[in-house]
């Protein structure tokens, strides 16, 4: 409240404290007239925030902590919820499709973001110099980042299928490598899902790198080149220090993208939900199965504050660790 | 057209004076989206309302993928239907769950049902009460690709019959390019399909084993049976390659684009099927055992009344069902959606048994059995695992069903 009125009162004290009041010239000023234009511009400002505040209280942090007490319940939907305790939690410790899923999460995550940051940093770095067809080859990489997961994911699905009618057996045959069994394959399944989803975030991450490279003044540069610095050197020197708080967000926005994985998944594997034996299942997917497949809300709940946590934690470990070096 | 809605009427306990004494009342009935169901039970609601005047008909559908959702949930906010539509093997859930209410023995006596519908309506039976009634029902059979089996050299008039002359025919058709990647697969293996239903409820059998005791709450098939079938089953892959999993995504699917000379399925592949115009189908029963054993696996949507329902909505909720499972009603189901006849009497008559589609999957059902899931999607589950830790893992049947066997039983436990 202290910082908003502070900040919303600073203008407004200068130019229009010293008015009259132009509505009570003689009356006492009673209840909204008593009030300063400033306090008045509060008042304002707190009306417009209560309604998205009120709103997002009601159907977010609501429902969120309401999570908290589910995963202390048995709750099926049919049944009244009945507390438990942390019987919800003890059987997640020991159910080992759980630690399963948890490090395809973690896989995801650990192997998703690098890569794609990555692969996104070196395409925006040379599409940046190239001036042939410029916009063109940035809508091309930007439009899977405009196009449905699900419609994505049902073509990578086809792709990805043994001969006679995947494309990729296909294109690996006429080359005489032999056919990959890819998403039928528990060694291939998570990294062949990883690729679509990656592909899917390249194009927003590459605008955004781009965006963050042309912000580096020119002048930097310059200065670099006159001084005989070669590209390396600049790019460790300049572009990348300079370049860091677009990572940061990028870093942080595409972890919890990986975290979150689940239409790609869910749409790629839909005959055997996160298979072949769950090699491929994120977390996101098993909190649906239980929710909405065994209707198991209080295992779903507990699932869902395990992952809130992580999401929690990752988050603010990145940013604490990426600007701590700045 | 009047006399059947009269004998129906009558069976049900409920005259048909009953439909002009009551007031305008409406009831809600519940299902989920299907082009054809939807059509079919638009056409029920018409004829119902017609000798109903009085009594209107609310049709509510939602998409599949949420239709339980969306009935448990209207339930918790104490909205229910009156009449819904569900899956047999939601009934525990239901029952538990107070959605239902038992039908009444006065509008729907016992022994009435119990002579008239196919013996499968007794997975609707829960505490001696019945608690839904079927209009139709599903059950398996084995779908061929004529012009394959022509083409092999087979007769494409004269299907296999035996589990024996089923691999021989799929050992024909199965066609591979010079690396020895299949192009078209003699038979679909599906577990994520229907199976796993085969697989549970008629290789087993012919094996010579039970899948589960005879009130489905222990598992059985971890037996020298059991594992017998899930080898034979795996070694249709691994052993003879006449099939492979994941081969064209999906069983149906490859049947469909003419990539597999046989696939097993059920009643409601139908409707996807009669679209093909590229090669002839054709429908047989599912081949017997090595001692000719018979089996399959039906299943049905039934038709519930909603707990909430009392006065004049549940007398005109009864009447509605006691319509919608009525002679008439499965005729027009039949003709609409395809679905074979709940009651044996409409099912089984000459031109039905004598029809080159319906007649194998109606022979069917005379021998089929209809496992109670206590979480269907779950259960199928650890069937698909078992089959994919020896085809992908190299697991011993044995390792694979041990393993299978006992995650079943828990989760069947924990159910109870």
């Amino acid at each position: 409240m202290a910082r908003i009125s502070a900040r919303t009162s600073e203008p407004g004290v200068v130019t229009t404290a010293p008015l009259p009041s132009p509505t009570s010239p003689e009356a006492p000023p009673r209840g909204w007239h008593r009030l300063s234009m400033s306090q008045k511009q509060v008042v304002w400002a707190w009306g417009f925030l209560a309604l998205p505040i009120l709103f997002y209280a009601g159907i977010r942090f609501y429902p969120t902590l309401d999570a908290f007490w589910l995963s202390l319940t048995d709750w099926n939907l049919l049944r009244p919820a009945r507390f438990v305790g942390l019987e919800n939690y003890a059987r997640l410790v020991s159910d080992p499709q759980f630690w399963q899923v948890f490090n395809n999460t973690f896989a995801y995550l650990l192997i998703g973001t690098p890569t794609s940051i990555v692969i996104a940093f070196v395409i925006a770095y040379y599409l940046d110099r190239v001036r042939f067809m410029h916009g063109l080859i940035r809508a091309l990489y930007f439009l899977p980042f405009l196009t449905t997961a699900a419609a994505m994911a049902w073509v990578w699905r086809w792709f990805y299928q043994p001969p006679p009618i995947g494309a990729i057996n296909g294109f690996l045959a006429t080359f005489g490598i032999p056919a990959q069994p890819f998403l039928r394959s528990t060694e291939q399944a998570l990294p062949a899902i990883m690729v679509t989803a990656i592909w899917a975030g390249l194009g927003f991450q590459i605008i955004i790198f781009m965006a963050g490279l042309r912000a580096i003044p020119g002048t930097y540069y310059e200065a670099a080149r006159i001084d005989g610095l070669g590209e390396l050197a600049i790019l460790r020197k300049i572009t990348l220090p300079l370049l860091k708080p677009t990572t940061v967000f990028l870093v942080v926005l595409s972890s919890i993208g990986f975290l979150r994985i689940f239409d790609q998944v869910y749409n790629m594997t839909t005959n055997d939900p996160g298979g072949p034996l769950g090699s491929t299942k994120p977390l996101v997917l098993m909190i649906y199965q239980s929710a909405f497949s065994s209707y198991e809300m209080g295992y779903a709940a507990a699932q869902t504050v395990v992952l809130f946590s992580i999401l929690l934690v990752v988050s603010l470990l990145q940013l604490w660790i990426l600007r701590e070096r700045t | 057209m009047r006399t059947t809605l009269l004998k129906a009427g009558l069976l049900a306990g409920v005259g048909l004076f009953a439909a002009n004494a009551a007031q305008a009342v409406e009831i809600e009935y519940w299902q989920y989206v299907f082009d054809a169901r939807v059509k079919a039970m638009d056409q029920l609601i018409e004829n119902f309302e017609a000798a109903n005047p009085g009594v209107t008909v609310k049709h509510v559908t939602f998409p599949y993928a949420d239709y339980q959702t969306r009935v448990v949930a209207a339930h918790a906010a104490g909205r229910g239907p009156d009449v819904v539509q569900l899956f047999y093997g939601w009934t525990d859930n239901f029952v538990d769950g107070g959605i239902l209410q038992p039908l009444s023995q006065e509008a729907f006596p016992h022994a009435q049902i119990e002579e008239d519908f196919f013996p499968i309506v007794t997975a609707m039976k829960r505490e001696g009460e019945y608690w839904g009634l079927p209009t139709a029902v599903r059950s398996l059979a084995l779908f061929y690709n004529k012009d394959l089996f022509e083409e092999a050299g087979l007769d494409p008039e004269s299907p296999p019959t035996t589990l024996d002359e089923w691999v021989a025919a799929a050992e024909a058709t199965t066609k591979r390019d010079g690396a020895g990647n299949m192009i078209s697969a003699g038979t679909t293996l599906d577990m994520a399909g229907q199976d796993h239903h085969w697989w549970r409820e008629v290789l087993v059998r012919q094996f010579g084993g039970e899948p589960y005791t005879d009130d489905y709450r222990t598992v059985t098939y971890d037996s020298e049976a059991g594992r017998a079938a899930l080898e034979w089953y795996t070694d249709l892959q691994l052993e003879k390659g006449v099939g492979a999993a994941g081969f064209m995504d999906e069983g149906q699917a490859a049947f469909r684009a003419g990539l597999a000379a046989m696939t097993i399925d059920g009643t409601f592949r139908l409707g996807a099927f009669r679209s093909i115009e590229s090669f002839e189908w054709g429908v047989a029963e599912l081949p017997a055992g090595p001692d000719g054993t018979r089996s399959n696996y039906s299943s049905y949507f039934a038709n519930g009344i909603g707990a909430s329902a009392e006065g004049e909505e549940l007398e005109a909720a009864e009447k509605f069902l006691a319509y919608i499972t009525s002679e008439e009603a499965m005729e027009v189901w039949l003709e609409t959606v395809g679905e074979l006849p709940a009651r044996r009497e409409v099912a089984l008559t000459e031109a039905n048994l004598a029809d080159p589609i319906y007649g194998p999957f109606l022979r069917g059902l005379e021998y089929a059995h209809t496992t109670l899931f206590v979480d269907e999607a779950a259960q199928r589950q650890l069937i698909i695992d078992a089959t994919n830790r020896i085809l992908l893992q190299g697991q011993s049947p044995e390792a694979a069903l041990e393993q299978a066997a006992r995650d079943e039983q828990a989760l069947i436990d924990a159910r109870n």
